[in-house]
């Protein structure tokens, strides 16, 4: 394969970039509108000798997705909305167990059935504290049809690299959009592959991390015979109740994600150097926020756009620094506040921070967050 | 001379199960099935969902997955998918394969996927203290109907047969060696294996219901109205055999 | 057709049988009593099974096969 141009869809794009990072598994259960996703690569899988199963149910699909890891195949399942509430008690399971997997949700309005055709920013709490328990968490926000495709294959990457579930968060309107779009030559990315025991199967500890908390990871039927569990376990991966292998093993869960944040983290800035107002945005809403931005200079107000593109773990050290330089941030978003609470905790009162919040179902247009801007120069 | 002990974690044993829990009975005869059938224990998976009898998995030297309440057989599912060439069994029981997990094993048996299934029916949710189970019979107690349970119960192997699983079987704790027998023809069979075993709860459920001795429970079994051994078996095409014609003809060699 | 050779088990023996019991895992259950029609094993003081009648046993394996707890084998 070679750099290809093409008009593509958000979720085709995020198939196409599955099977470029080497995804070979899907189960999913249809919703809208994340559907196409499943459509897409029940086609391309089989083609490169992978599997596509269409589940039963959303809880399903994530359990088939984790035993497919487990097997040794990179694995997926996309949902939206309501499948991701299903989802949430076996992304636990893959987050606690330690078992990558990439996890696509195209966010639509809620809650409940909702708005399934519209869409929203209002699963970016969910995606963070959706699973029961103490818990970190690695979500990418792409704002485009081609940051569809690499966030896609940089979930895989961080998930394989630290043997986590990644999710993927994006709202409707960037899965169904089509732009043109140029792809990278396949054989140019870099694909990462899990950590590899390099001790014999009598000595191997599933759950021994190494200095940098990520346990090696061997497939089932390789002669490293293993249990992996739910339950609280020790090393071994044999259930515990020890209080202090219980706190040592959930603190090094935190840990490892945490020491990889600078790997993790991505975020974009626009005409931010000399701002004196920002916006806060991600997603679709970050497109209007940049056309905002460019507006509000041609008329003399020195504004810039901050657009995370990782939301989790959350950028508190540039948001921090942004605030010590802005005197307001606007959290421009579709929902009716969630990560502007992120926002307010890393500003720690250094800048104003306003809300332009939007929960009907339509996309946040330039000239809301344009009008926002006004109010807080 | 057969040894158990080539075949469990000798670092969990002796086993969490109560006294005179039927359990072991059947942990006992699948590994002698195993062993009849000369299988590696790198080459088995094992999954299971929530419950007494999911904790089987921690017991057995294989590649060993203990899953979240009523889903093994979903988790098994993608691991079959993933790595056909390993032996896939799924332990579950009556609450986490009937009652949460229903919906994974009427669908699972559609497919006909090469898995082995062993729900073990103990007519009660005995590890969170005696809770009625979609199979408590008629009239008996439990600590959530207190006067007496007015649902009927299923046949879980009728569903599994309507379902469309092609190797369904009964087996009782009593009947241990016939039991040993099934697992390991259901393990042979080429497709959806469901063998229900019969199995006993003297502590939580025998106790309240005044069922008898462990012993007598076990012999109670002996009498019970429902078919055993060999139900229905069928042919069918297996699910992982025919995703690879699948793959076949998406890359036109067909 | 168990054997429990590894363990710290009791073992009692005649030229044809060799019963062995790891007392440490019997939790008292009885079933291995209650099924032996020759009358060969009881409960001793503490709740565990012991051999009281080794001459006897005729090999049928039942408390071998539904001893839950693995504690009990007959060679």
């Amino acid at each position: 394969m070679r750099a290809s141009v093409g008009l593509m869809q958000g979720n085709e794009a995020c198939a196409r970039g599955a099977i470029v990072a080497g995804c070979r598994f899907y189960a999913g259960y249809p919703i809208t509108p994340s559907s196409e996703i499943a459509e897409e690569l029940a086609r391309l899988l089989p083609q490169v000798g992978g599997k596509f199963i269409q589940m039963e149910d959303e809880i399903g699909a994530m359990g088939a997705c984790i035993g497919a890891s487990l097997g040794g195949v990179k694995s997926m399942t996309a949902t939206s909305g309501p499948g991701f509430s299903l989802k949430q008690e076996n992304l636990g399971y893959a987050i606690y167990t330690e078992v990558p997997c990439v996890v696509v949700n195209v966010m639509r309005g809620g809650p409940s059935t909702g708005l399934p055709t519209s869409p929203a920013q209002s699963d970016v709490m969910q995606a963070r504290w959706g699973t029961h328990g103490d818990h970190p968490m690695i979500a990418l926000a792409p704002a485009s049809v081609r940051e569809v495709h690499d966030c896609t294959i940089r979930a895989f990457n961080l998930a394989e690299r630290l043997r986590t579930p990644v999710i993927l968060l994006y709202d409707e309107v960037i899965g169904h959009m089509r732009e043109k779009v140029e792809l990278t030559d396949p054989s140019q990315v870099a694909i990462v592959e899990r950590p590899k025991p390099t001790c014999p199967p009598e000595v191997y500890l599933p759950y021994k991390a190494g200095e940098d908390d990520v346990p090696p990871f061997v497939r089932f039927g390789e002669g490293y015979r293993y249990h992996v569990t739910g339950l609280a376990h020790d090393e071994r991966g044999f259930p515990t109740q020890n209080p202090r292998v219980v706190e040592a093993h959930q603190r090094r869960l935190h840990r490892k994600v945490e020491r990889h944040r600078d790997e993790i983290a991505a975020y974009e800035t626009f005409m931010l150097e000399d701002a004196e107002v920002a916006v806060f945005a991600y997603g679709i809403t970050a497109r209007s926020a940049r056309a905002a931005v460019r507006t509000a200079r041609s008329e003399g107000l020195r504004a810039g756009l901050l657009r995370p593109i990782s939301l989790w773990p959350f950028l508190d050290l540039e948001v921090g620094k942004l605030a010590q330089q802005v005197k307001a941030i606007v959290v421009a978003e579709m929902n009716l506040g969630q990560m502007i609470y992120e926002v307010e905790r890393a500003a720690q009162g250094r800048a104003r921070v306003a809300a332009y919040q939007k929960a009907s179902g339509e996309p946040i247009h330039p000239e809301e967050i344009l009008a926002a801007l006004q109010e807080v120069r | 001379m057969f040894d158990y002990h080539e075949y469990f974690r000798s670092e969990m044993m002796p086993h969490m199960w109560c006294k005179g829990c039927g359990n072991g009975i059947v942990l006992k005869a699948l590994l002698r099935a195993i062993h009849r059938l000369g299988l590696s224990k790198d080459r088995i998976a094992m999954v299971s969902g929530i419950g007494c009898s999911s904790r089987l998995t921690g017991y057995v030297d294989c590649n060993t997955l203990h899953t979240t309440h009523g889903r093994p057989l979903a988790f098994a599912t993608g691991l079959k998918l993933a790595r056909p060439e390993l032996t896939v069994i799924v332990i579950t029981g009556d609450g986490d394969g009937l009652a949460i997990g229903g919906n994974h094993l009427i669908h699972t048996a559609r497919r006909n996927i090469d898995l082995t299934c062993l729900l073990f029916n103990n007519q009660i949710y005995g590890m969170t203290g005696g809770q009625l189970a979609p199979t408590t019979p008629e009239a008996l107690f439990s600590t959530t109907t207190p006067y007496g349970n007015i649902e009927p119960n299923f046949d879980a192997c009728r569903l599994v047969q309507a379902a469309g699983g092609t190797f369904v079987a009964r087996g009782t704790v009593y009947r241990a060696i016939p039991l040993e027998k099934l697992i390991a023809e259901g393990i042979q069979h080429k497709g959806f294996s469901f063998i229900e075993v019969l199995t006993t709860c003297p502590e939580i459920h025998g106790r309240r219901n005044k069922l008898g001795t462990p012993a007598e429970m076990l012999q109670a079994l002996a009498k019970t109205t429902l078919p055993t051994g060999v139900i229905h078996q069928a042919s069918g095409p297996e699910y992982t055999e025919a995703y690879d014609g699948i793959i076949a003809k998406a890359q036109g060699r067909t | 057709m168990n054997s429990l050779v590894h363990q710290r088990c009791r073992v009692y023996t005649t030229e044809k049988v060799t019963i062995r019991i790891l007392e440490e895992w019997c939790k008292g259950c009885e079933i291995c009593v209650d099924v032996c029609k020759k009358h060969c094993l009881a409960m001793d003081i503490l709740g565990k099974v012991k051999v009281v009648n080794v001459e006897a046993c005729n090999k049928c394996l039942l408390c071998d096969v539904l001893c839950p707890d693995f504690a009990i084998a007959i060679e």
